[in-house]
Protein backbone atom coordinates (compact mmCIF):
# COMPACT_ATOMS: atom_id res chain seq x y z
CA UNK A 1 0.00 0.00 0.00
CA UNK A 2 1.57 3.22 -1.05
CA UNK A 3 1.90 6.01 1.64
CA UNK A 4 -0.81 8.10 0.51
CA UNK A 5 -3.35 5.57 0.64
CA UNK A 6 -2.15 4.98 4.12
CA UNK A 7 -2.59 8.16 5.22
CA UNK A 8 -5.76 8.54 3.95
CA UNK A 9 -7.03 5.02 5.12
CA UNK A 10 -5.83 6.58 8.56
CA UNK A 11 -7.69 9.45 8.17
CA UNK A 12 -10.49 8.30 7.31
CA UNK A 13 -12.64 6.86 10.02
CA UNK A 14 -12.51 10.35 11.90
CA UNK A 15 -13.12 12.54 8.78
CA UNK A 16 -16.38 10.39 8.22
CA UNK A 17 -17.58 10.90 12.02
CA UNK A 18 -16.72 14.90 11.83
CA UNK A 19 -18.29 15.07 8.32
CA UNK A 20 -21.57 13.75 9.80
CA UNK A 21 -21.43 15.31 13.32
CA UNK A 22 -19.56 18.56 12.65
CA UNK A 23 -19.04 19.14 8.81
CA UNK A 24 -22.77 18.49 7.84
CA UNK A 25 -24.39 20.27 10.45
CA UNK A 26 -22.44 23.31 10.34
CA UNK A 27 -23.22 23.39 6.21
CA UNK A 28 -26.67 23.93 7.13
CA UNK A 29 -25.81 26.70 9.35
CA UNK A 30 -23.99 28.34 6.68
CA UNK A 31 -27.15 27.77 4.99
CA UNK A 32 -28.96 28.86 7.00
CA UNK A 33 -27.17 32.44 7.19
CA UNK A 34 -27.75 33.01 3.74
CA UNK A 35 -30.92 32.31 3.02
CA UNK A 36 -34.71 33.17 4.08
CA UNK A 37 -37.33 30.17 4.72
CA UNK A 38 -41.10 30.06 4.66
CA UNK A 39 -42.51 27.25 6.94
CA UNK A 40 -39.08 25.80 7.45
CA UNK A 41 -39.01 23.72 4.19
CA UNK A 42 -38.44 26.13 1.10
CA UNK A 43 -35.64 28.55 0.92
CA UNK A 44 -34.61 31.78 -1.03
CA UNK A 45 -31.60 32.99 -1.10
CA UNK A 46 -30.74 36.38 0.50
CA UNK A 47 -27.42 37.17 0.53
CA UNK A 48 -25.66 38.51 3.58
CA UNK A 49 -29.21 40.32 4.72
CA UNK A 50 -28.94 38.62 7.88
CA UNK A 51 -25.51 39.17 8.38
CA UNK A 52 -25.90 42.79 8.42
CA UNK A 53 -29.29 42.44 10.51
CA UNK A 54 -27.36 40.45 13.40
CA UNK A 55 -24.16 43.12 13.22
CA UNK A 56 -26.49 46.28 13.34
CA UNK A 57 -28.55 44.34 16.68
CA UNK A 58 -27.73 45.98 19.67
CA UNK A 59 -28.64 43.27 21.46
CA UNK A 60 -26.00 40.79 19.77
CA UNK A 61 -23.29 43.48 20.28
CA UNK A 62 -24.23 43.83 24.47
CA UNK A 63 -24.70 39.61 24.33
CA UNK A 64 -21.31 39.38 22.74
CA UNK A 65 -19.61 42.03 25.10
CA UNK A 66 -21.28 39.69 28.49
CA UNK A 67 -19.90 36.85 26.94
CA UNK A 68 -16.68 38.04 26.14
CA UNK A 69 -16.14 39.56 29.52
CA UNK A 70 -17.49 36.73 31.41
CA UNK A 71 -14.57 34.05 29.29
CA UNK A 72 -12.16 37.07 30.65
CA UNK A 73 -12.91 36.71 33.97
CA UNK A 74 -13.11 32.83 34.07
CA UNK A 75 -9.74 32.78 32.41
CA UNK A 76 -8.00 35.35 35.09
CA UNK A 77 -9.63 33.37 37.78
CA UNK A 78 -8.98 29.82 37.15
CA UNK A 79 -5.88 29.82 35.19
CA UNK A 80 -3.86 31.26 38.01
CA UNK A 81 -5.58 29.59 40.92
CA UNK A 82 -5.54 26.07 38.71
CA UNK A 83 -1.44 26.98 38.84
CA UNK A 84 -0.72 27.94 42.31
CA UNK A 85 -3.34 24.76 43.08
CA UNK A 86 -1.19 22.46 40.77
CA UNK A 87 1.77 23.52 42.60
CA UNK A 88 1.21 23.27 46.03
CA UNK A 89 -0.56 19.98 45.69
CA UNK A 90 1.86 17.18 47.43
CA UNK A 91 3.91 15.51 44.60
CA UNK A 92 2.71 11.30 45.43
CA UNK A 93 1.88 9.62 48.31
CA UNK A 94 -1.93 8.48 49.28
CA UNK A 95 -2.95 11.97 50.11
CA UNK A 96 -2.26 13.84 46.50
CA UNK A 97 -4.28 10.67 45.65
CA UNK A 98 -7.21 11.76 47.86
CA UNK A 99 -6.49 15.19 47.06
CA UNK A 100 -6.43 14.52 43.19
CA UNK A 101 -9.98 12.45 43.51
CA UNK A 102 -11.87 14.97 45.26
CA UNK A 103 -10.61 17.55 42.70
CA UNK A 104 -12.13 15.54 39.77
CA UNK A 105 -15.20 15.23 41.25
CA UNK A 106 -16.73 18.78 39.62
CA UNK A 107 -15.66 18.01 36.30
CA UNK A 108 -18.07 15.44 36.12
CA UNK A 109 -20.88 17.35 37.56
CA UNK A 110 -23.79 17.41 34.69
CA UNK A 111 -24.29 20.73 33.41
CA UNK A 112 -27.91 20.77 35.40
CA UNK A 113 -26.61 19.38 38.62
CA UNK A 114 -24.55 22.68 38.49
CA UNK A 115 -26.36 25.10 37.68
CA UNK A 116 -29.34 23.47 40.36
CA UNK A 117 -26.84 23.19 43.00
CA UNK A 118 -25.53 26.96 42.54
CA UNK A 119 -29.59 27.93 42.05
CA UNK A 120 -29.67 25.99 45.51
CA UNK A 121 -26.94 27.52 47.35
CA UNK A 122 -28.03 31.20 46.51
CA UNK A 123 -31.75 30.60 47.47
CA UNK A 124 -32.71 32.75 50.83
CA UNK A 125 -33.88 30.44 53.31
CA UNK A 126 -32.38 27.38 52.09
CA UNK A 127 -28.88 27.80 50.21
CA UNK A 128 -25.64 28.07 52.36
CA UNK A 129 -23.92 30.96 50.28
CA UNK A 130 -26.75 33.03 50.80
CA UNK A 131 -26.78 31.95 54.61
CA UNK A 132 -23.23 32.46 55.05
CA UNK A 133 -23.41 36.03 53.33
CA UNK A 134 -26.37 37.75 55.29
CA UNK A 135 -25.16 36.52 58.61
CA UNK A 136 -21.83 38.20 57.67
CA UNK A 137 -24.07 41.05 57.42
CA UNK A 138 -23.10 41.72 53.60
CA UNK A 139 -26.49 40.33 52.14
CA UNK A 140 -26.93 38.53 49.11
CA UNK A 141 -29.23 39.96 46.17
CA UNK A 142 -29.92 37.54 43.25
CA UNK A 143 -31.32 41.02 41.88
CA UNK A 144 -27.61 43.05 41.93
CA UNK A 145 -26.15 41.96 38.75
CA UNK A 146 -22.80 42.20 40.40
CA UNK A 147 -23.78 39.49 42.80
CA UNK A 148 -25.44 37.80 39.91
CA UNK A 149 -22.08 37.68 38.04
CA UNK A 150 -20.14 37.05 41.19
CA UNK A 151 -22.30 33.76 41.55
CA UNK A 152 -21.83 32.65 37.80
CA UNK A 153 -17.97 33.14 38.08
CA UNK A 154 -17.96 31.07 41.54
CA UNK A 155 -19.95 28.32 39.85
CA UNK A 156 -17.31 28.44 36.96
CA UNK A 157 -14.43 28.35 39.13
CA UNK A 158 -16.41 26.13 41.33
CA UNK A 159 -16.94 23.45 37.86
CA UNK A 160 -13.55 24.33 36.29
CA UNK A 161 -10.57 25.25 37.83
CA UNK A 162 -9.70 21.69 38.37
CA UNK A 163 -9.05 21.09 34.78
CA UNK A 164 -6.47 23.89 34.95
CA UNK A 165 -5.40 21.60 38.32
CA UNK A 166 -5.41 18.38 36.68
CA UNK A 167 -3.34 19.28 33.30
CA UNK A 168 -0.54 21.62 35.10
CA UNK A 169 0.17 18.99 38.00
CA UNK A 170 0.51 16.56 34.80
CA UNK A 171 3.11 18.88 33.43
CA UNK A 172 4.46 19.20 36.55
CA UNK A 173 5.26 16.25 37.16
CA UNK A 174 6.71 15.99 33.93
CA UNK A 175 9.74 17.66 34.61
CA UNK A 176 12.98 16.34 35.30
CA UNK A 177 14.09 16.52 38.89
CA UNK A 178 17.29 17.52 37.60
CA UNK A 179 16.26 20.82 36.65
CA UNK A 180 15.61 21.54 39.99
CA UNK A 181 19.06 20.43 41.10
CA UNK A 182 20.41 22.52 38.53
CA UNK A 183 18.38 25.10 39.88
CA UNK A 184 19.53 24.65 43.56
CA UNK A 185 23.16 24.96 42.54
CA UNK A 186 22.82 28.39 41.60
CA UNK A 187 20.70 29.26 44.21
CA UNK A 188 17.59 30.23 42.61
CA UNK A 189 14.48 31.31 44.82
CA UNK A 190 11.15 29.63 44.66
CA UNK A 191 9.71 32.49 42.10
CA UNK A 192 12.71 32.15 39.93
CA UNK A 193 12.08 28.26 39.55
CA UNK A 194 9.22 29.07 38.97
CA UNK A 195 9.43 31.87 36.19
CA UNK A 196 12.22 30.03 34.63
CA UNK A 197 11.63 26.33 35.19
CA UNK A 198 7.84 25.37 36.10
CA UNK A 199 6.16 28.11 33.67
CA UNK A 200 8.05 27.40 30.19
CA UNK A 201 7.51 23.60 30.49
CA UNK A 202 3.68 24.71 31.73
CA UNK A 203 3.44 26.12 28.06
CA UNK A 204 2.01 23.56 26.29
CA UNK A 205 -0.57 22.25 29.04
CA UNK A 206 -1.60 25.58 29.81
CA UNK A 207 -2.35 26.09 26.15
CA UNK A 208 -4.70 22.92 26.01
CA UNK A 209 -6.19 24.28 29.52
CA UNK A 210 -6.56 27.92 28.30
CA UNK A 211 -8.39 27.14 24.91
CA UNK A 212 -10.74 24.26 26.47
CA UNK A 213 -11.66 27.52 29.13
CA UNK A 214 -12.27 29.36 26.49
CA UNK A 215 -14.44 27.49 24.31
CA UNK A 216 -16.79 26.03 26.64
CA UNK A 217 -17.24 29.47 28.85
CA UNK A 218 -17.60 31.68 25.80
CA UNK A 219 -20.81 29.62 24.99
CA UNK A 220 -21.89 29.12 28.95
CA UNK A 221 -25.87 28.11 28.35
CA UNK A 222 -27.60 25.20 30.28
CA UNK A 223 -25.65 25.89 34.30
CA UNK A 224 -25.78 29.90 33.42
CA UNK A 225 -30.01 29.79 32.21
CA UNK A 226 -30.95 27.40 35.39
CA UNK A 227 -29.34 29.84 37.99
CA UNK A 228 -30.43 33.07 36.38
CA UNK A 229 -32.53 32.70 33.32
CA UNK A 230 -30.91 35.23 31.81
CA UNK A 231 -30.95 38.06 34.34
CA UNK A 232 -32.05 40.53 36.51
CA UNK A 233 -32.52 41.97 32.89
CA UNK A 234 -30.07 40.32 30.47
CA UNK A 235 -27.57 41.48 32.61
CA UNK A 236 -26.61 37.23 31.80
CA UNK A 237 -28.01 36.60 28.43
CA UNK A 238 -24.85 35.27 26.94
CA UNK A 239 -24.24 34.42 23.06
CA UNK A 240 -25.78 31.02 23.84
CA UNK A 241 -28.77 31.79 25.15
CA UNK A 242 -29.45 34.81 22.49
CA UNK A 243 -28.41 32.04 19.87
CA UNK A 244 -30.96 29.15 21.61
CA UNK A 245 -33.42 32.37 21.54
CA UNK A 246 -33.24 33.39 18.33
CA UNK A 247 -32.81 29.83 16.51
CA UNK A 248 -35.11 27.67 18.48
CA UNK A 249 -37.47 29.71 20.28
CA UNK A 250 -38.43 32.32 17.45
CA UNK A 251 -37.08 29.87 14.82
CA UNK A 252 -35.47 32.58 13.13
CA UNK A 253 -33.12 30.28 11.19
CA UNK A 254 -31.38 32.74 9.23
CA UNK A 255 -30.53 35.46 11.83
CA UNK A 256 -29.26 32.38 14.01
CA UNK A 257 -27.32 30.89 11.29
CA UNK A 258 -25.56 34.08 11.04
CA UNK A 259 -25.05 34.28 14.94
CA UNK A 260 -23.49 31.04 14.65
CA UNK A 261 -20.63 32.05 11.63
CA UNK A 262 -19.84 35.17 13.41
CA UNK A 263 -19.26 33.44 16.74
CA UNK A 264 -17.34 31.17 15.13
CA UNK A 265 -15.48 33.34 13.41
CA UNK A 266 -14.46 35.06 16.67
CA UNK A 267 -13.59 31.98 18.75
CA UNK A 268 -11.61 31.00 16.39
CA UNK A 269 -9.47 33.91 16.07
CA UNK A 270 -9.21 34.72 19.99
CA UNK A 271 -7.96 30.71 19.58
CA UNK A 272 -5.11 31.27 16.86
CA UNK A 273 -4.21 34.37 19.35
CA UNK A 274 -3.78 32.25 22.10
CA UNK A 275 -2.09 29.54 20.35
CA UNK A 276 0.98 31.45 18.45
CA UNK A 277 0.99 33.57 21.93
CA UNK A 278 1.65 30.61 24.01
CA UNK A 279 3.92 28.62 21.51
CA UNK A 280 6.97 29.41 20.09
CA UNK A 281 7.14 28.78 16.50
CA UNK A 282 9.81 25.95 16.41
CA UNK A 283 7.20 24.15 18.82
CA UNK A 284 4.59 24.04 17.18
CA UNK A 285 2.83 20.72 17.41
CA UNK A 286 1.57 18.91 14.16
CA UNK B 1 -2.18 23.78 53.28
CA UNK B 2 -3.48 26.09 50.69
CA UNK B 3 -4.65 22.20 48.22
CA UNK B 4 -6.49 21.46 51.43
CA UNK B 5 -8.14 24.68 52.42
CA UNK B 6 -9.30 24.77 48.89
CA UNK B 7 -10.54 20.87 48.30
CA UNK B 8 -12.34 21.70 51.60
CA UNK B 9 -14.30 24.55 49.80
CA UNK B 10 -14.89 22.34 46.56
CA UNK B 11 -16.60 19.77 48.42
CA UNK B 12 -18.91 22.23 50.49
CA UNK B 13 -21.58 22.18 47.61
CA UNK B 14 -21.25 18.68 47.21
CA UNK B 15 -21.80 18.21 51.10
CA UNK B 16 -24.73 20.42 50.94
CA UNK B 17 -26.20 18.73 48.14
CA UNK B 18 -26.02 15.54 50.10
CA UNK B 19 -27.52 17.04 52.81
CA UNK B 20 -30.41 18.13 51.07
CA UNK B 21 -30.52 14.66 49.22
CA UNK B 22 -31.56 12.89 52.79
CA UNK B 23 -33.89 15.58 54.32
CA UNK B 24 -37.47 15.71 53.67
CA UNK B 25 -38.98 18.76 51.64
CA UNK B 26 -40.72 19.61 55.31
CA UNK B 27 -37.14 20.29 56.61
CA UNK B 28 -35.76 21.76 53.54
CA UNK B 29 -37.96 24.33 53.55
CA UNK B 30 -38.47 24.94 57.32
CA UNK B 31 -35.28 26.18 57.65
CA UNK B 32 -31.68 26.23 57.00
CA UNK B 33 -30.54 22.84 58.99
CA UNK B 34 -26.53 22.06 58.48
CA UNK B 35 -27.36 18.11 58.42
CA UNK B 36 -30.66 16.07 58.09
CA UNK B 37 -32.56 15.96 61.40
CA UNK B 38 -34.95 13.13 60.13
CA UNK B 39 -32.77 11.39 57.83
CA UNK B 40 -35.33 10.33 54.79
CA UNK B 41 -34.13 7.93 52.58
CA UNK B 42 -37.71 8.57 50.43
CA UNK B 43 -35.80 9.92 47.57
CA UNK B 44 -33.68 7.32 46.93
CA UNK B 45 -36.06 4.87 46.91
CA UNK B 46 -38.58 6.82 44.74
CA UNK B 47 -36.00 7.00 41.96
CA UNK B 48 -34.51 3.57 42.50
CA UNK B 49 -38.22 2.20 41.70
CA UNK B 50 -39.34 4.65 39.07
CA UNK B 51 -38.42 3.57 35.59
CA UNK B 52 -39.19 6.66 34.42
CA UNK B 53 -36.34 8.32 36.74
CA UNK B 54 -33.55 5.57 36.88
CA UNK B 55 -33.81 5.04 33.17
CA UNK B 56 -32.32 8.40 33.13
CA UNK B 57 -28.89 7.33 34.38
CA UNK B 58 -29.17 4.42 32.09
CA UNK B 59 -29.59 6.25 28.68
CA UNK B 60 -27.01 8.78 29.70
CA UNK B 61 -24.33 6.22 30.12
CA UNK B 62 -24.92 4.01 27.20
CA UNK B 63 -24.97 6.76 24.97
CA UNK B 64 -21.79 8.31 26.77
CA UNK B 65 -20.18 5.12 26.57
CA UNK B 66 -21.14 4.53 22.71
CA UNK B 67 -19.44 8.06 22.31
CA UNK B 68 -16.53 6.95 24.16
CA UNK B 69 -16.24 3.92 21.34
CA UNK B 70 -16.97 5.70 18.61
CA UNK B 71 -14.49 8.77 19.59
CA UNK B 72 -11.20 6.71 20.90
CA UNK B 73 -11.36 4.15 17.97
CA UNK B 74 -11.43 6.69 14.79
CA UNK B 75 -9.02 9.47 17.12
CA UNK B 76 -6.51 6.62 16.83
CA UNK B 77 -5.56 5.37 13.44
CA UNK B 78 -6.00 9.48 13.00
CA UNK B 79 -3.57 10.86 15.76
CA UNK B 80 -0.93 8.19 14.29
CA UNK B 81 -1.37 9.50 10.70
CA UNK B 82 -1.26 13.07 12.24
CA UNK B 83 1.85 11.68 14.14
CA UNK B 84 4.13 10.17 11.76
CA UNK B 85 3.26 11.03 8.79
CA UNK B 86 4.38 14.48 7.00
CA UNK B 87 1.72 14.54 4.16
CA UNK B 88 0.79 17.92 2.25
CA UNK B 89 -1.86 20.05 4.65
CA UNK B 90 -1.08 18.51 7.29
CA UNK B 91 -1.26 21.58 9.39
CA UNK B 92 -3.75 22.95 8.19
CA UNK B 93 -6.22 19.31 8.47
CA UNK B 94 -4.95 19.25 11.89
CA UNK B 95 -6.23 22.62 13.02
CA UNK B 96 -9.77 22.10 10.85
CA UNK B 97 -10.30 19.66 12.98
CA UNK B 98 -9.49 21.79 16.23
CA UNK B 99 -11.86 24.01 15.14
CA UNK B 100 -15.07 21.56 15.16
CA UNK B 101 -14.15 21.63 19.13
CA UNK B 102 -14.46 25.57 18.83
CA UNK B 103 -18.35 25.18 17.60
CA UNK B 104 -20.67 24.82 20.56
CA UNK B 105 -24.05 23.16 20.63
CA UNK B 106 -26.14 26.15 20.63
CA UNK B 107 -24.45 26.39 17.16
CA UNK B 108 -26.08 22.75 15.95
CA UNK B 109 -28.90 22.45 17.81
CA UNK B 110 -31.02 23.66 15.13
CA UNK B 111 -29.43 21.38 12.03
CA UNK B 112 -28.75 18.42 14.09
CA UNK B 113 -32.94 18.48 15.10
CA UNK B 114 -33.11 18.53 11.71
CA UNK B 115 -30.61 15.63 10.70
CA UNK B 116 -32.04 13.21 12.93
CA UNK B 117 -35.31 14.14 12.64
CA UNK B 118 -35.25 13.32 8.78
CA UNK B 119 -33.24 10.26 9.62
CA UNK B 120 -35.55 9.01 12.04
CA UNK B 121 -32.95 8.79 14.71
CA UNK B 122 -34.34 11.42 16.95
CA UNK B 123 -34.90 10.00 20.60
CA UNK B 124 -32.01 6.87 19.87
CA UNK B 125 -28.88 7.02 22.26
CA UNK B 126 -27.05 6.69 18.91
CA UNK B 127 -28.12 10.57 17.83
CA UNK B 128 -26.75 11.73 20.58
CA UNK B 129 -22.97 9.64 20.55
CA UNK B 130 -22.88 11.15 17.10
CA UNK B 131 -23.91 14.51 18.16
CA UNK B 132 -21.39 14.53 20.94
CA UNK B 133 -18.69 13.56 18.21
CA UNK B 134 -18.06 17.08 16.97
CA UNK B 135 -16.12 18.01 20.38
CA UNK B 136 -14.31 14.81 20.88
CA UNK B 137 -13.16 13.58 18.46
CA UNK B 138 -10.74 16.63 18.02
CA UNK B 139 -10.47 16.71 21.26
CA UNK B 140 -9.13 12.69 21.30
CA UNK B 141 -6.82 13.01 18.00
CA UNK B 142 -5.34 15.92 20.03
CA UNK B 143 -4.37 13.89 23.07
CA UNK B 144 -3.52 10.86 21.59
CA UNK B 145 -1.15 12.53 18.72
CA UNK B 146 0.82 13.60 21.68
CA UNK B 147 1.24 10.33 23.28
CA UNK B 148 2.29 8.92 19.70
CA UNK B 149 4.49 11.48 19.31
CA UNK B 150 6.53 10.66 22.34
CA UNK B 151 6.93 7.07 21.21
CA UNK B 152 10.19 6.90 19.31
CA UNK B 153 9.69 6.22 15.44
CA UNK B 154 11.91 3.12 15.57
CA UNK B 155 9.55 1.25 17.07
CA UNK B 156 7.38 1.65 13.71
CA UNK B 157 10.27 0.23 11.70
CA UNK B 158 11.40 -2.57 14.09
CA UNK B 159 7.95 -4.12 14.04
CA UNK B 160 8.13 -3.68 10.37
CA UNK B 161 10.98 -5.79 10.07
CA UNK B 162 9.32 -8.48 12.20
CA UNK B 163 6.63 -9.08 9.73
CA UNK B 164 3.90 -6.65 11.26
CA UNK B 165 1.59 -5.49 9.08
CA UNK B 166 0.05 -2.06 10.21
CA UNK B 167 -3.61 -3.41 11.59
CA UNK B 168 -1.40 -5.66 13.24
CA UNK B 169 1.49 -3.05 14.30
CA UNK B 170 -1.57 -0.71 15.89
CA UNK B 171 -3.83 -3.68 17.37
CA UNK B 172 -0.23 -5.59 19.43
CA UNK B 173 2.15 -2.96 19.56
CA UNK B 174 0.75 0.83 19.39
CA UNK B 175 -2.12 0.43 21.76
CA UNK B 176 -0.67 -0.96 24.77
CA UNK B 177 2.71 1.20 24.70
CA UNK B 178 0.23 4.17 24.69
CA UNK B 179 -2.64 2.67 26.79
CA UNK B 180 -2.14 6.32 29.36
CA UNK B 181 -3.05 7.88 26.47
CA UNK B 182 -6.18 5.72 25.42
CA UNK B 183 -7.14 6.09 29.25
CA UNK B 184 -6.88 9.75 29.24
CA UNK B 185 -8.89 10.72 25.90
CA UNK B 186 -11.36 8.40 27.03
CA UNK B 187 -11.64 10.45 30.53
CA UNK B 188 -12.01 13.27 28.64
CA UNK B 189 -14.57 12.33 26.39
CA UNK B 190 -16.37 10.66 28.61
CA UNK B 191 -16.51 14.06 30.57
CA UNK B 192 -17.61 15.92 27.66
CA UNK B 193 -20.52 14.11 26.94
CA UNK B 194 -21.61 13.03 30.37
CA UNK B 195 -22.41 16.96 31.39
CA UNK B 196 -23.46 18.08 28.37
CA UNK B 197 -27.43 18.76 28.12
CA UNK B 198 -28.40 21.04 25.40
CA UNK B 199 -28.03 18.60 22.55
CA UNK B 200 -28.56 15.58 24.84
CA UNK B 201 -32.07 16.57 25.59
CA UNK B 202 -33.43 18.19 22.17
CA UNK B 203 -32.18 14.85 20.25
CA UNK B 204 -34.42 12.61 23.01
CA UNK B 205 -37.72 12.85 24.15
CA UNK B 206 -38.36 9.38 26.21
CA UNK B 207 -36.40 5.97 24.93
CA UNK B 208 -33.26 7.80 25.30
CA UNK B 209 -33.98 10.70 27.42
CA UNK B 210 -30.73 11.43 30.25
CA UNK B 211 -31.15 12.13 33.62
CA UNK B 212 -30.74 15.69 33.53
CA UNK B 213 -33.69 16.00 30.65
CA UNK B 214 -35.92 14.27 33.44
CA UNK B 215 -34.41 16.66 35.69
CA UNK B 216 -35.42 19.71 33.88
CA UNK B 217 -39.22 17.85 33.19
CA UNK B 218 -40.52 15.60 35.55
CA UNK B 219 -39.70 18.29 38.63
CA UNK B 220 -38.63 21.87 37.17
CA UNK B 221 -35.04 22.30 38.34
CA UNK B 222 -36.81 26.02 39.31
CA UNK B 223 -39.43 25.30 41.58
CA UNK B 224 -39.40 21.40 41.87
CA UNK B 225 -39.42 19.05 44.82
CA UNK B 226 -35.90 20.23 46.07
CA UNK B 227 -35.32 16.80 48.26
CA UNK B 228 -35.68 14.97 45.06
CA UNK B 229 -33.78 16.97 42.46
CA UNK B 230 -30.85 16.37 45.39
CA UNK B 231 -31.13 13.16 45.45
CA UNK B 232 -31.26 12.97 41.64
CA UNK B 233 -28.36 15.16 41.60
CA UNK B 234 -26.28 13.60 43.86
CA UNK B 235 -26.97 9.86 41.91
CA UNK B 236 -25.73 12.36 38.87
CA UNK B 237 -22.82 12.69 40.43
CA UNK B 238 -21.56 9.07 40.63
CA UNK B 239 -21.24 7.40 36.93
CA UNK B 240 -18.21 10.22 37.33
CA UNK B 241 -16.96 9.64 41.11
CA UNK B 242 -16.49 5.86 39.41
CA UNK B 243 -15.03 6.73 36.82
CA UNK B 244 -12.41 8.96 38.73
CA UNK B 245 -11.82 5.97 40.95
CA UNK B 246 -10.77 3.82 38.01
CA UNK B 247 -8.17 6.54 36.81
CA UNK B 248 -6.86 7.53 40.15
CA UNK B 249 -3.24 6.31 39.43
CA UNK B 250 -3.01 8.11 36.56
CA UNK B 251 -4.61 11.58 38.56
CA UNK B 252 -2.15 11.22 41.19
CA UNK B 253 1.07 10.40 39.10
CA UNK B 254 0.18 13.60 36.59
CA UNK B 255 -2.53 12.84 34.08
CA UNK B 256 0.17 12.37 31.56
CA UNK B 257 0.11 14.17 28.52
CA UNK B 258 2.16 12.48 26.13
CA UNK B 259 4.73 14.76 23.97
CA UNK B 260 2.82 17.89 25.09
CA UNK B 261 5.00 18.43 27.50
Amino acid sequence: MSDRLTIIALLLPALLVIMVSGLVPAGFVAFYSLHDTFAGNSFVWVGPQWYLSVLSSSEFWWALARSLAFSALVLLIEVPLGIYIALRLPESGPLATVLMVLLAVPLLAPQIVVGYLFKVLTTPGIGLLHAIFSGAGIGYDMNNPVVVWATLLLMDAWHWTSLVVLLCYAGLRAIPQAYYQAARIDGAGRWAIFRHIQLPRLRLVLLIAVLLRLMDSFMIYAEAYVVTRGGPGVTTTFLSHELIQTATIQFDLGEGGAMSILYLLIVVGISWLFFTLIVPRRERVA
Amino acid sequence: MAPLVYVALLMMPVYWLVAMSFKTNAEISGGLTLYPHSVSLANYALIFTDPDWYMGYVNAVVYVLINVVISVSVALPAAYAFSRHDFFGHRALFFGLLMFRMMAPAILLAPFVQIFSDLGLIDTHLAVAIAHCFFNVPLAIWILEGFISAIPREMDESARIDGHGLGSFMGRILVPQIAPGIAVAAFFCFMFSWIEFMLANALTTIDAKPIAGIMTRAAGVMTGDMALLSAASVLGLLPGLILIIFVRKYLATGFSMGRVI
